[in-house]
């Protein structure tokens, strides 16, 4: 589901003067030119760990993001919507694998990651460190949050790292069911009794905070990210991510008659651009760092689950068996 | 008999298990996730096996079922296959250049070979 905007954050080491000048020009010429760097191509430190640090930090999401709309699969209403809740959480665990696949072929091995996700070293969505109230919050979430997620994640797969572009084409023909379901569940409720009107218009007012958060912060305050843009790491400015979203959206949430609890968002006309109420970036830090009101539980249940799983893991495993790092 | 129906959480394992407020944080030792296979499959009878990714499992068998969940789960696909990564062999990035051969082909292609003039010259040696 869920790219979940860019966070990048400035590292000390392996700034690209540092590299080897003649491989960094072919490297970054081969980008140009629109080829795919491959597991076994080189490629500059600081290339390799934004990457990391980005394909996990996603990787982390879906599997994160799952939690809230898993706890409303057995509340699900109606035996269809529980099937589809079903195989949606299904496919956010199975982008989940694709993803930390992708990360392990730049070297990180996956209970490397797991661990940094336990122990709170590694971050992930921050949109999953908040409740799902009611039935109308995973309507939402389905069909908002997987938008801005389809925004982003079609703008990575159009980046220069094989395969992260690959687990992506890959993920984002899944999302687009999750869009239309979310949408469809959305306009159940808000073409429903006045209750149901009522419900779907508390699950907006909850939720846009985060979603304007989801994209990251605004450029005007972000870590530089020229080098890579260039190097085609970050495909899209967050700001430009929000606009993007904004006028896909806003339009259908308005032609449902709903309001969105920002008085100062409208568009524009003379530049084109949505203008709206600056998004509390000292709220999406705090919460980020550890402080929301759900990060706790989430990964509360995330280490539950590894370690219920531990002697499942262990009773399979060979003692001649050797780790090696994925293909491709 | 009366029962404690308080609900802490949302998600029914906060409530049920009663899971710490505040997780540990000290890593898992014993995390292990097996060794990594790489899956083919085959969209349909005919066509050729496809990568399409890879996954962890710890035995083949294993990874023939998940590779099923996670690769053949949606779209069509009547055939998987599973290697294990470490037994793949491949050749060497540093060497790109063994596939660099003589740019000229054409003795090794149809269109290298051209017979129509000399037959029709053979046939009628009066025109040109």
């Amino acid at each position: 589901m869920y790219g979940g905007g860019y966070i990048f954050e400035e590292t000390k080491n392996g700034k690209p003067e540092s590299e080897d000048q003649g491989k960094l020009k072919n490297f970054e010429a081969k980008i140009a030119a629109g080829e795919k760097i491959e597991p076994s191509d080189w490629m500059p430190a600081e290339y390799r760990k934004q990457l990391i640090r980005m394909i996990e930090q996603h990787a982390h999401s879906e599997i994160i993001g799952a939690l809230p709309e898993g706890t409303w699969i057995t509340r699900a209403p109606g035996f269809r919507r529980k099937m589809a809740l079903m195989a949606k959480v299904q496919d956010e665990v199975g982008h989940a694998q694709l993803l930390y696949s992708a990360a392990e072929t730049l070297g990180k091995p996956r209970e490397d990651m797991i661990n940094d996700l336990i122990t709170g070293k590694s971050k992930y969505s921050n949109v999953f460190n908040y409740p799902a109230v009611t039935w109308a919050d995973t309507a939402v979430i389905a069909w908002l949050i997987d938008a801005g997620a389809i925004i982003n994640q079609v703008a990575n797969s159009k980046g220069s790292y094989g395969p992260y572009c690959r687990a992506l084409e890959r993920i984002c023909i899944e999302e687009s069911f999750h869009l239309k379901y979310g949408h469809d569940n959305v306009v159940f409720l808000a073409t429903g009794t006045p209750k149901q009107r009522e419900m779907v218009q508390d699950a907006l007012n909850r939720w846009w905070k985060p979603i304007m958060h989801f994209f990251g912060p605004s450029d005007k305050i972000s870590v530089h990210t020229e080098t890579l843009m260039r190097w085609k790491v970050k495909m899209a400015s967050n700001d430009d991510m929000r606009q993007k979203f904004l006028d896909m959206y806003v339009p259908k949430i308005w032609e449902l008659k709903l309001t969105i609890p920002d008085p100062n968002l409208k568009k524009n006309q003379t530049s084109g651009k949505w203008e709206y109420t600056e998004p509390d970036w000292e709220e999406f830090k705090r919460v980020i760092n550890g402080d929301g009101p759900c990060n706790k539980e989430r990964l509360a249940v995330r280490r539950k689950s590894e370690e219920k799983g531990e002697w499942v893991r262990r009773a399979l495993m060979r003692q001649d068996e050797q780790y090696v790092t994925p293909l491709s | 008999m009366k029962t404690d129906k308080t609900i802490i959480s949302l998600d029914p394992r906060i409530t049920r298990e009663k899971l710490p407020e505040t997780p540990d944080q000290k890593p898992l030792n014993e995390l292990h996730h097996w060794q990594t296979f790489e899956v083919f499959h085959q969209e349909k009878t005919g066509d050729h096996h496809k990568h399409v990714g890879s996954l962890h499992a710890p035995n083949a068998e294993m990874a023939l079922l998940l590779a099923k969940e996670q690769f053949a789960r949606r779209y069509k696909c009547v055939n998987i296959w599973v290697v294990k990564t470490s037994d793949i062999s491949r050749t060497g990035k540093e060497d790109e250049d063994i596939f660099e051969t003589t740019p000229e082909k054409m003795y090794r292609e149809a269109g290298g070979y051209k017979v129509m003039d000399r037959i029709n010259k053979f046939k009628d040696p009066d025109k040109i």
